[in-house]
């Protein structure tokens, strides 16, 4: 093994719960309903799938996702802009912590 | 002079042959009825668009002659064909072309002419407009991406701007507007190595973001994929995308799309007069049937059962929904 990352792991993903095959029944059947249209539809869901795959930084969901946004009519601009809303919320996210920080410090300070 | 690449590229592994697809799945794809006569008019286009599978451009200079519209028109008005579809390269570009559609709209239930706007869009074109608006000629434009970083990649520089200046107009002359007869329908292609949308998520969304966006309407949305021949087969090569969409068409072979493919009901008639089973075989050299012939060479439309040249790119017509 050359890499952590194998491309080659996305196409073999099914292979992964060989030696717990109900388990990956069940996973694998959820996520085929979880992506069907519904009240979301199936290009909603996947640039919210983009913008997880970006925020938990998972190179193959990246890959799929990126492709399947494309297949569904999603044009660049919305998944920048899905990337956007990602970073918005991680630094958000940071920042709002700022006021644990905040309290910290002026409790300590006089 | 674009040259085939059919030469140049192993088929990827894990793609068969189409043909031997076709028997593994049981299957045949044979003709039915004749229903539309396709002419393409040649390959002189004002654009240069990375997906075209016929490498049309503005250095081609090969256009359908005078005689061989002789021809179209004599064969169309001896076989009754439901359906007549111009297309090309850019048709307008084409000399004689007003006059020829002139002739052609009433030798048919439904004309359509197909336009890439930009050349519509040309003080040149203004005859052409005006005969296909009085013959009520139904438009088939194309119009990639609502995007301008996806559909100028794909076409050139400005050309969504220009298209949709250009779509304006034609609603402004009733075409696409509900009650006037005139037919504006659009077609998306992916702008690179995937497949497209599902045509009616698609059609909402353009109807929807062309109307909010733009003020402009249109009758119907048609998406298809790109066909892995010509300039888009080379960009897929030069790119390293060519095993993996040959994979992703292959993957995706639905056997249910045979029956409404395209080919089984069209003649398509090349600019220089050779019959072909669909525009993609015309893009590969696949004679109609296997057998070369000239449309004045034929007694009639083919018969119903009459085999299909097939290549390794029908996995594009047969990817999904299909193309249909």
């Amino acid at each position: 093994m050359d890499t952590y990352y194998d491309p080659r792991d996305l196409q073999q993903f099914g292979d992964v719960c060989k030696d717990a095959p109900e388990l990956g029944k069940a996973f694998f059947e959820y996520y085929g309903k979880i992506f069907a249209e519904g009240a979301l539809s199936g290009r909603e869901k996947c640039l919210i799938g983009l913008a997880v795959a970006l925020a938990v930084q998972c190179p193959y969901c990246i890959e799929s996702f990126t492709k399947q946004c494309l297949e569904q009519g999603s044009t660049l601009e919305e998944m920048t802009e899905a990337a956007h809303v990602v970073t918005a919320i991680r630094g958000g996210a940071s920042l709002v912590h700022g006021m644990q920080m905040r309290r910290m410090a002026e409790k300590l300070s006089m | 002079m674009p040259g085939s690449a059919a030469a140049c590229t192993v088929r990827p592994e894990g793609v068969a042959p189409f043909a031997r697809n076709l028997e593994t799945h049981g299957l045949a794809l044979v003709r039915d009825a004749a229903l539309t006569l396709q002419v393409n008019v040649g390959l002189l286009c004002n654009l240069a668009c990375r997906h075209c599978h016929l490498e049309a451009g503005p250095a081609r200079t090969e256009v359908m002659s005078p005689d061989t519209m002789r021809q179209v028109k004599e064969h169309a008005r001896q076989h009754a064909y439901a359906a007549i579809d111009v297309t090309g390269g850019a048709p307008e570009l084409v000399p004689g072309i007003a006059g020829f559609m002139e002739e052609l709209a009433p030798l048919a239930g439904r004309v359509m002419f197909r336009t890439n706007l930009l050349a519509m869009a040309r003080e040149e074109s203004r005859e052409l407009l005006e005969v296909l608006a009085a013959r009520k000629v139904a438009l088939v434009a194309s119009l990639p991406s609502l995007s301008a970083s996806q559909a100028d990649s794909q076409r050139g520089t400005g050309a969504l701007d220009k298209s949709l200046a250009m779509l304006l107009r034609l609603n402004r002359l009733g075409f696409g507007m509900e009650g006037s007869g005139l037919g504006l329908d659009l077609v998306s292609n992916p702008t690179g190595a995937f497949l497209p949308p599902g045509q009616e998520a698609a059609e909402r969304r353009f109807r929807a973001d062309l109307a909010r966006r733009h003020g402009i309407a249109f009758n119907r949305l048609y998406v298809f994929a790109n066909v892995p021949l010509g300039r888009y087969r080379r960009w897929l090569e030069a790119s390293g995308n060519y095993a993996g969409y040959m994979r992703r068409l292959a993957d995706a072979f639905n056997p249910c799309t045979l029956d409404g493919l395209m080919c089984r009901t069209l003649v398509s008639v090349g600019w220089d007069g050779q019959v072909y089973d669909c525009d993609f075989n015309q893009a590969e050299g696949l004679p109609m049937g296997g057998e070369a012939r000239r449309l004045s060479d034929l007694d009639g439309p083919p018969a119903a059962g009459a085999r299909i040249a097939v290549g390794d790119h029908c996995y594009a017509c047969t990817a999904g929904a299909g193309f249909t």
